[in-house]
């Protein structure tokens, strides 16, 4: 019965940041599930507020500046936002792990990575010194890195990028967690590189039954490991779908827009780029009416004066607008 | 649009003309007596050659030296070897007048609009200062005019001629990058990675940008970058860069449908593509390993740690650089010489 419920259900997240400018709307009414064993991909452009969300679930955000305004983030049956610091030190690493985009950043330059890489099995689990020395050796065997005995001798700057996120996923997957959040992991990394840590990380997930959170801006990178989608706009969710359903049929007019916007290697057609005019809403304001609309070509008045909930527009597949695009009718 | 203009026409001599081109950085030991203990080939022998209008793609992973390529090609770097003659102005030999109409001729976009606008100037100092240096327009009056002009061409309110650059987004600095590599009359423009640091949505207003104004100027580019989607969209020839050479060179459409070199095909099986069922459906050739250290390549041919297909021979010999079939050049003795497969 336990396996039937979504292993993480976010309901209503609402993060602020109050600074002296004033506050910055970050996260509005966030609302998704994550079931056992599935891979989910947050997506949205820079400052949509996908890292936030994550950030807010694993307790990360600095209060104050910022305010977790609403929410909860049901895990296993426990709200995650209203546990103990200590309680969501034991949970963080061990039942769920991250893995950060900068692999260059994330490590402690002055530490070996064998020995930052023991430090959760210690903390957690209580582990000695032979066994942590045992469990690091099959980890880097496990993602790939070549020579471990030697390598965990190493500190990061001997490490090239895309090793650094290979001892990063080794790191997260230590303790066994159920959850992987990886923000936006493959960033900072050629394409080639790139290429190598999605494979590693489909491989771990299959192998240990991990659910995973991918956050990324990349939808090239979407369509290889999500099987289901949401995506983020200035702090709302916009819309969710499964990964065919949304590449084939997209809803949301940024949805549209957004993958009309890229460029493809598999296409030798030579057209103009359908570019989205304008930028991104300024945080700063308090929302009102949809996100999207100063440069969303379908606007009319309802979409400037409330914000549309997300609607069912298919099976598993939802969209916040007021307009059904595919036949141009009011909601 | 691109495909609108005339094809450049191959008798005519070309803008730009790169041969045998080098790059190496010292490394140097020791405070006093400092002696060199080697160096970085960074760029380590590149030619090629682009047509007026034409824009070349220079694409490679990050420490390929394809940056250092662009920047040395503008002269902003001493060259170690070979030749740059751009617009008939030889780097080498130039004189200082010539070196002065060089750099007004040549000019280059950054990659991060960040980091490339000075923070205590005004938009109308940073876009007016090729005007001011190269003595364009001596009338304050007339400058003012110019630059007002280049932001309206570049999609910018003449009205935020008086701000800062902290003021405007990254996309819209990136379009105050341009106007300033505009404000010269340039021929030739090195677009090091202009659209890595920006939003999608952001990059196609960008890319979109620079493809009307080269149409109106008849501008020719070098585009640098690691997106070979994008490569793909913009550019009419594409050059593969792989730790300091260039491994393939061809027509864009024949690169990516024909690439005939191991690392141009892992590369280009490695771009993810944005539709799912196309993505699970190929299959991907996925390099082991990284990039090796510049300062010490691989002997023979330089991708052959990695190479999936290399053979004995690949580990002695340095693969010639040969035209296969028009217009499509590439260095690996396989394509070279099928029958030792």
């Amino acid at each position: 019965m336990e396996l039937e419920k979504p292993i993480l259900e976010v309901k209503d997240l609402r993060t602020r940041f109050h600074i002296a400018e004033g506050t910055v709307y970050a996260v509005n009414g966030v609302s998704f599930h994550l079931d056992h064993g599935e891979t989910i991909a947050l997506v949205g452009e820079s400052g949509c507020g996908k890292s936030v969300t994550m950030m807010s679930i694993m307790g990360l955000i600095p209060i104050p500046p910022g305010e977790i305004a609403n929410g909860q983030a049901l895990y296993k049956g426990r709200d995650l936002l209203k546990l103990s610091e200590d309680e969501m030190e034991d949970l963080r690493g061990k039942d769920i792990a991250m893995v950060f985009q900068d692999p260059m950043t994330a490590f402690n330059p002055v530490l070996t990575i064998g020995r930052q890489l023991g430090e959760p099995m210690r903390v957690h689990m209580g582990m000695d010194k032979q066994n942590i020395q045992q469990l690091s050796l099959e980890l880097f065997e496990q993602v790939g890195i070549s020579d471990p005995a030697q390598r965990l001798k190493d500190y990061p700057h001997q490490f090239s990028g895309g090793m650094r996120q290979r001892a990063m996923i080794a790191m997260a997957l230590c303790c066994s967690p159920s959850i992987l959040i990886a923000d936006e992991p493959t960033t900072a990394l050629d394409v080639t590189i790139q290429a190598q840590i999605v494979e590693l990380v489909q491989t771990i997930r299959t192998n240990m039954n991990m659910s995973v959170i991918w956050i990324t801006h990349d939808l090239g990178v979407v369509a290889e490991i999500a099987e289901r989608v949401l995506v983020m706009y200035a702090g709302f969710l916009v819309e969710e779908a499964l990964v065919d359903d949304l590449y084939e049929d997209p809803r949301h007019p940024y949805t549209q827009a957004l993958l009309a916007a890229l460029p493809r290697v598999d296409r030798h057609r030579h057209s103009r780029l359908q570019s989205i005019p304008g930028a991104p809403p300024n945080l700063l304001v308090a929302p009102t009416g949809c996100p999207f609309v100063q440069r969303c070509q379908f606007a009319f008045d309802l979409c400037r004066n409330e914000m549309p909930p997300l609607i069912q527009v298919g099976l598993n597949h939802q969209a916040a607008c007021w307009l059904d695009v595919t036949t141009g009718k009011e909601r | 649009m691109t495909d609108a203009q005339p094809v450049p026409h191959p008798t005519t001599p070309p803008l730009v003309q790169v041969v045998q081109l080098k790059k190496h950085f010292p490394i140097r030991q020791g405070l006093i007596f400092e002696k060199e203990i080697g160096s970085v080939k960074a760029v380590d022998g590149i030619s090629f050659s682009i047509q007026r209008g034409e824009t070349l793609g220079l694409v490679g992973e990050s420490g390929c030296g394809k940056t250092t390529a662009g920047r040395t090609i503008l002269g902003l770097y001493p060259i170690t070897a070979g030749q740059v003659i751009i617009s008939g102005i030889s780097l080498e030999s130039a004189s200082k007048d010539q070196m002065k109409s060089f750099r007004q001729k040549a000019q280059l976009i950054f990659q991060d609009p960040y980091a490339s606008l000075n923070p205590r100037w005004t938009v109308s100092a940073i876009i007016g200062e090729p005007i001011r240096v190269h003595h364009l327009l001596p009338d304050v009056k007339a400058r003012d005019e110019r630059v007002h002009e280049l932001m309206l061409k570049v999609g910018l309110s003449p009205r935020l001629i008086n701000r800062f650059p902290h003021e405007f987004s990254g996309g819209q600095r990136q379009r105050i990058g341009v106007a300033r590599a505009l404000a010269s009359n340039p021929e030739f423009i090195v677009c090091d990675e202009p659209i890595s640091a920006l939003d999608v949505s952001i990059q196609a207003q960008v890319v979109n940008l620079l493809e009307d104004l080269q149409d109106e100027f008849n501008l020719t580019y070098l585009f640098i970058a690691h997106d070979l989607s994008m490569v793909r969209h913009i550019c009419d020839r594409v050059a593969v860069m792989y730790l300091g050479v260039i491994v393939e060179l061809a027509d864009k459409d024949e690169l990516y449908e024909n690439p005939l070199h191991p690392y141009t095909q892992a590369l280009l099986s490695a771009v993810p593509i944005p539709d799912p069922k196309k993505s699970r459906a190929r299959k991907r050739t996925v390099l082991p390993g990284d990039v090796p250290s510049p300062s010490n390549p691989p002997s023979g041919c330089r991708f052959h740690p990695r190479c999936p297909v290399g053979i004995e021979r690949c580990k002695i010999d340095i693969p010639e650089w040969r035209e296969i079939t028009p217009g499509h050049w590439v260095a690996c003795h396989l394509v070279m010489n099928p029958e030792i497969l």
